[in-house]
């Protein structure tokens, strides 16, 4: 599973009509402060490095004005860079010529949008078979389509109305349906959950990862929400005035932050509700076998009550009941201790 | 010249300079219209042939007929039972006063032109919201049409092309395309940025950003410029009247010189009545088109 699918390497993106000549100024040092008062250019991205893995949904956060927007945009070179390679599958989509850049965002990408971005004056259904309309596809197929993903995302019924005669969570499962519709196998989700109000948003949330689970897009997705991060994100990047602070697995973010910068950021999470136990238990098996069992995938949160009945070891089992391996009162004291 | 004489007299031309300037341009145009004055016109042909064909038409058919027709058109461009009597109530008075005929001139002149405005101005308005630079260069250009006095830009017109229906129709478009360029430009620059993003990140193609997104969106703007350029036309037909256009402008005309209150007051009524029934009609066309702002959730 560990392919990978889209590989960005020394991404540099300054905006302003002179940004290719102060390039090397930025290679040298020339930080984001002193770009803009002397030269009066922005640093949009600095030398960003990601290898994004396939079918995996890797979650870029960053404050307003970080740059992840930015970012997303140059997957599908929305955005031109100003040096650097964006690499889909071993192809540079810097290199594309107009025609190409076109048949890939076609095929190969779909995107959703924070407000939405939805056509006001078409309906439902056409507004989710914008993609295939644009790549010509057969009308009456290309409804069919539409129908089809109507239906998955929960808005029978609502075929032929309007985008402003539904609500926020509504008009963002169109956007998410019209980019689904055109079956791209990356999905660019620029802060799509951001405008939603919190209970929406939780629903979308755990709608996408119900899709997830059969689709294995792979998902790029933008926000500046922590939880909303740790909750879908395999791995998560962290943005900084442009530059990219950490890349990691959710786990390595919450126990060891980069820098001041991503400290901040963590530190009003529950880490015991995030953390899930196999992140930190021991694979000892022979001992653990007597002590009362948690599933590997439970959070930390949820051996707690067991630690303060008394119990000082418990072990650990995976999804067939199996027991894979142990986690100590100690274990945990010494994650809830960092806070 | 002493110091004094410089700051209280303008320091001008000399009257001899001056006059041999106006007199080699005037020459040269003037030679330059007896050259080419004929080829001009004959580019203008088609256009006067159909002017033409359609006045007669509006003139020939049974008024009844007519009546029928515009009613009909009125309905269903707005929608409204009270303005397609009102109208209809409105075209019986103006046919009693004996005024049909002019109307009839007017109406084609009016739509002849209105047509060529929308041809030529919603491609130029185009045009300008796609690049700044032709924005910068066209708009002075429209400026100097809508406020240059009509008589000047008409000596040329007429110098080129005599007295008539094309040069009245020249000035007529050259008063009321600015409107529909103007608003066709604006409309497409206020399109969403993020709707015409997501056309985009979805692979569109410039035609299809422009046919998809921006027209569509823009349309209720266009048609706010569409309902302009007709008011403009009309406020027109007077002055066009001057060199030579039929219509509801002659008898106005007329009436000014001999003083004829009544007769002026009846063909200017004709004129507002009208200008009332294109104006209602092509609002409430202009606001069916945006049905899918209606119902809002907000």
């Amino acid at each position: 599973m560990s392919n990978i699918k889209i590989k960005i390497e020394n991404l540099y993106k300054i905006f302003g009509p002179d940004a290719k000549g102060l390039t090397s100024a930025v290679k040298d040092g020339l930080d984001k402060d002193d770009l803009l008062a002397k030269h009066n250019h922005v640093l949009g991205l600095d030398n960003i490095n990601i290898d994004i893995e396939e079918q995996s949904i890797q979650v870029i956060m960053g404050l307003s004005g970080s740059g992840k927007s930015t970012l997303i945009r140059h997957i599908n070179r929305l955005i031109e860079p100003t040096e650097g390679v964006v690499m889909v599958d071993n192809q540079d989509v810097t290199k594309l010529n107009k025609s190409e850049l076109l048949e890939f965002r076609r095929n190969r990408t779909g995107m959703v949008f924070q407000r939405f971005g939805l056509f006001p004056h078409q309906n439902i259904v056409d507004n989710v078979q914008l993609g295939l309309s644009i790549k010509g596809v057969d009308k009456s197929e290309s409804n069919q389509t539409a129908m089809f993903w109507i239906d998955k995302v929960g808005l029978n019924g609502f075929e032929y109305k309007f985008p402003n005669q539904l609500s926020g969570g509504m008009q963002q499962r169109v956007g998410l349906a019209r980019a689904l519709a055109n079956d791209p196998d990356i999905l660019l989700m620029d802060e799509a959950f951001s405008a939603l109000d919190p209970l929406i948003r939780s629903d979308m949330q755990d709608q996408l990862l119900e899709l997830q689970k059969n689709l294995k897009k792979t998902i790029v997705f933008i926000t500046h929400d922590l939880d909303e991060a740790l909750k879908l994100g395999d791995r998560i990047a962290i943005l900084n005035g442009g530059k990219l602070v950490q890349d990691g697995k959710p786990e390595d973010i919450l126990l060891s932050p980069a820098d001041e910068y991503v400290t901040n950021f963590v530190k009003d999470v529950n880490r015991t509700k995030v953390l899930k136990i196999k992140t930190i238990m021991k694979d000892s098996i022979q001992s653990a076998s007597d002590y009362p069992k948690v599933a590997m995938d439970s959070n930390i949160e949820s051996c707690l009550p067991l630690f303060l009945d008394g119990e000082s070891v418990l072990s650990v089992t995976d999804d067939e009941k199996n027991i894979v391996g142990s986690i100590s009162r100690e274990e945990v004291a010494s994650i809830l201790k960092r806070y | 010249m002493n110091f004094t004489e410089f700051f209280t007299s303008f320091p001008e031309m000399s009257k001899s300079g001056l006059r041999t300037f106006k007199k080699t341009i005037d020459g040269a145009y003037r030679q330059f219209s007896r050259e080419y004055g004929d080829s001009i016109e004959a580019v203008f042909d088609p256009v006067l042939f159909f002017l033409i064909w359609f006045e007669k038409l509006l003139q020939n058919s049974p008024w009844i007929i007519v009546i029928i027709v515009f009613l009909a058109l009125i309905y269903f461009g707005s929608r409204s039972i009270y303005l397609t009597i009102g109208s209809f109530f409105a075209f019986i008075f103006i046919g009693y006063f004996g005024m049909w005929e002019d109307t009839m001139s007017t109406v084609s002149i009016i739509g002849v032109c209105t047509f060529l405005s929308i041809g030529f101005g919603i491609p130029i308005g185009i045009l300008m919201s796609g690049s700044d630079r032709a924005r910068a260069s066209i708009s002075p250009i429209l400026d100097i049409m809508q406020t240059m006095p009509s008589f000047v830009y008409l000596i040329p017109v007429v110098m080129l092309l005599g007295i008539g229906k094309i040069p009245g129709l020249l000035a007529v478009v050259i008063y009321a395309i600015p409107p529909i360029i103007r608003l066709t430009d604006l409309g497409i620059r206020e399109v969403d940025k993020e709707v015409l993003e997501a056309a985009e990140a979805f692979g569109a193609n410039r035609s299809q950003k422009l046919f998809r997104v921006q027209l569509p969106l823009a349309l209720p703007t266009i048609f706010a410029g569409i309902n302009q350029t007709i008011m403009m036309a009309l406020a027109m037909v007077v002055i066009a009247s001057m060199i030579g256009v039929k219509g509801l402008g002659q008898p106005v005309l007329k009436a000014i010189a001999n003083q004829y209150f009544t007769m002026g007051l009846l063909n200017g009524l004709a004129i507002v009545v009208l200008a009332i029934i294109f104006d209602r009609v092509s609002q409430s066309f202009g606001k069916r088109l945006q049905q899918h702002r209606l119902g809002s959730h907000e």
